[in-house]
């Protein structure tokens, strides 16, 4: 990937970050760590990789996005505005009563969101359904999902793991957001689900790790899946939760909590500043 | 004697009958030769998807299908379809309302030797309460049939019960059927039976032998559990002044509460419920049971003349 490429997805990134943020700060609820953790990713995928179209949004042959870790609704709905498919202006409705922005993604309600989700565990098994349906029918679209890494503590991901590889779902790519931490704390101390690449190669996955931050990992691990036949690939993405806003990298305590007025116009001036660094409008 | 068909039989026939659409698609939980889907897997293999023992993946799956198009029917027990799955059909299927339709099978106290682990007395309840879910209880092969079919062109999630039990088969050619749509088998001005599923050939049983002792019973068939007909419950409230509900079900969140609901809002009369009474059940023959159980002819008769003297 050229700087140039490097760096409009850098900025699209860091609006989408924005975004998430003026979201869960005007509804002073929601949940900023992790959706700072899969901006990158999210950014790559919209604005970069999957076949949508925002005048379109039930365009049959689209790639498919279901967000499995539907907490982080606010990072989808950025990338949502970022790609065009929403208004940015309605992004500071999140979470409020006169919104369709709700905490979780709602599928009848958002134009580009695939799948309601937001109970752990289950966006899985509705992407790998939206794969068969892909394989039964021949069709070439690609089915994206996001799972968190305290998801994975979730029982029905090792059945949908299961299911996937059963079923050869190689038009199914699923990110793991691994930032290490959830809402009581390290994941290795709440409930321990790692090694997670050597859990998923024993479920018959590919399995990739990447930075989750670094695009040209992003990318050339996306298209090692699309190269992939007979199986499907988890992208183990190593992230920083918070990623991008300093006080809250690797801060538990960032996960569910909104950051006040002051947290607010601090973390908007941090990611102003990167944005400004590598030549992009704010 | 009528015919015997187990309605469970009667859903694997239809799905092979309508499986020529190729928009189904029928996922099964290692239950095959049991929900009686492996029919639909014999005629339909690409079509077909065994899903193994996981059954909330099993409603996931279904709904990511869905949305893709899919008419999508998810099979299991009633215990795991609608029990161990609540919560996979109240997000993934329930609250999108996506086109699933969850065939749960071996439902009420009839599954027989099993026992209590498998007799699913509380599914109808369960589902009830999840808005938009359509509930069907069909009471034989002729209205399984028919049940599957509606199921098939209504857009949205269904949750059909069928059984595992042989049950004479009550209804003809002739017969039709309408989600939403409760049927009068037979008039009467004393008391209305409303029964569905299993227990509707008791109900008519017990109509029969009130009139031997002077008592004109109305009977009603209920399928549609949601949305329940409402008019032909306070029709019957307001022409029989009493009514009693027969259901294999906990007499808690069924029919009888559903059937509650509308006396309550619309027309309150006497009122008496048939079904298990909040209890588990126990292996045994499935006839041995239902006796048992007071999920039989002779109960629907005493709690007519009860509820009758009740007026």
């Amino acid at each position: 990937m050229n700087s140039e490429k490097i760096d409009q997805l850098r900025i699209n990134a860091a609006h989408i970050r924005k975004m998430a943020l003026e979201g869960v700060h005007s509804a002073a609820a929601g949940h900023p760590g992790g959706s700072l953790s899969i901006a990158d990713i999210l950014a790559y995928l919209y604005m970069c990789e999957m076949n949508v179209d925002p005048k379109n949004p039930k365009m049959e042959n689209r790639d498919r996005f279901v967000l499995s870790k539907g907490h982080c609704a606010p990072a989808l709905y950025g990338a949502l505005a970022e790609r065009g498919f929403i208004p940015k202006e309605d992004i500071k409705g999140l979470r409020h009563t006169d919104s369709y922005l709700q905490g979780h993604p709602d599928m009848k309600g958002v134009p580009g969101v695939d799948m309601s989700t937001g109970s752990l565990g289950q966006g899985i098994s509705a992407a790998n359904g939206m794969a068969l349906a892909a394989k039964l029918d021949n069709k070439d679209y690609r089915v994206y999902t996001i799972l968190g890494d305290g998801e994975s503590e979730e029982g029905q991901v090792w059945e949908a793991a299961m299911f996937a590889a059963h079923y050869k779902l190689d038009n199914l790519t699923a990110f793991l957001d691994f930032n290490g931490l959830q809402i009581d704390g390290d994941i290795t101390k709440v409930m321990n689900p790692t090694p997670l690449d050597k859990k998923f190669e024993a479920f018959n996955w590919n399995v990739i790790t990447i930075d989750a931050h670094d695009f040209n990992q992003i990318e050339d691990a996306v298209n090692k899946a699309k190269a992939t036949k007979g199986k499907p690939t988890l992208i183990l993405a190593k992230s920083t939760k918070g990623k991008g806003v300093s006080f809250m990298e690797n801060n538990a305590g960032w996960h569910g909590k909104a950051p006040n007025d002051e947290e607010y116009a601090q973390a908007i001036a941090e990611l102003d500043a990167y944005i400004e660094s590598i030549g992009g409008a704010k | 004697m009528a015919e015997k068909m187990a309605t469970r039989e009667a859903y694997g026939k239809a799905l092979v009958e309508f499986g020529a659409n190729e928009n189904i698609v029928v996922l099964d939980a290692d239950l095959s030769k049991s929900t009686k889907t492996d029919g639909f897997k014999v005629t339909y293999p690409e079509r077909f998807i065994n899903m193994g023992i996981a059954e909330g993946n099993m409603m996931s799956t279904a709904a990511g299908l869905a949305t893709c198009g899919k008419i999508v029917f998810a099979s299991s027990f009633a215990m795991f379809a609608a029990g161990r799955a609540f919560e996979q059909v109240r997000n993934s299927i329930g609250y999108p309302h996506l086109n699933v339709k969850i065939g749960a099978t071996h439902a009420g106290i009839s599954v027989g030797e099993d026992g209590a682990s498998h007799q699913c007395l509380e599914d109808i309840g369960i589902m009830r309460t999840i808005p938009g879910m359509v509930i069907l209880n069909p009471a034989d092969a002729v209205e399984s049939r028919l049940a599957v079919k509606a199921a098939i062109d209504y857009n949205g999630p269904v949750y059909l019960r069928f059984g595992r039990l042989a049950v004479p088969t009550i209804f003809d050619e002739n017969y039709t059927f309408e989600i939403g749509k409760g049927v009068k088998l037979s008039d009467g001005k004393d008391v209305t039976i409303i029964a569905t599923g299993l227990l509707v050939p008791n109900a008519i049983e017990a109509a029969a032998a009130l009139a031997e002792q002077g008592i004109s019973a109305r009977v009603v068939n209920m399928p549609t559990i949601k949305p329940i007909d409402r008019d032909i419950i306070i029709a019957a409230a307001k022409e029989t002044g009493a009514i009693v509900t027969a259901e294999e079900h906990n007499v808690i969140g069924g029919l009888g509460s559903a059937v509650a609901e509308v006396l309550v809002e619309e027309c309150p009369v006497p009122m008496l419920r048939v079904g298990t009474q909040d209890v588990f059940g126990r292996s045994g023959k499935p006839y041995e049971l239902l006796e048992l159980y007071g999920l039989d002819t002779k109960t629907i008769v005493e709690k007519a003349k009860a509820v009758i003297s009740k007026k």
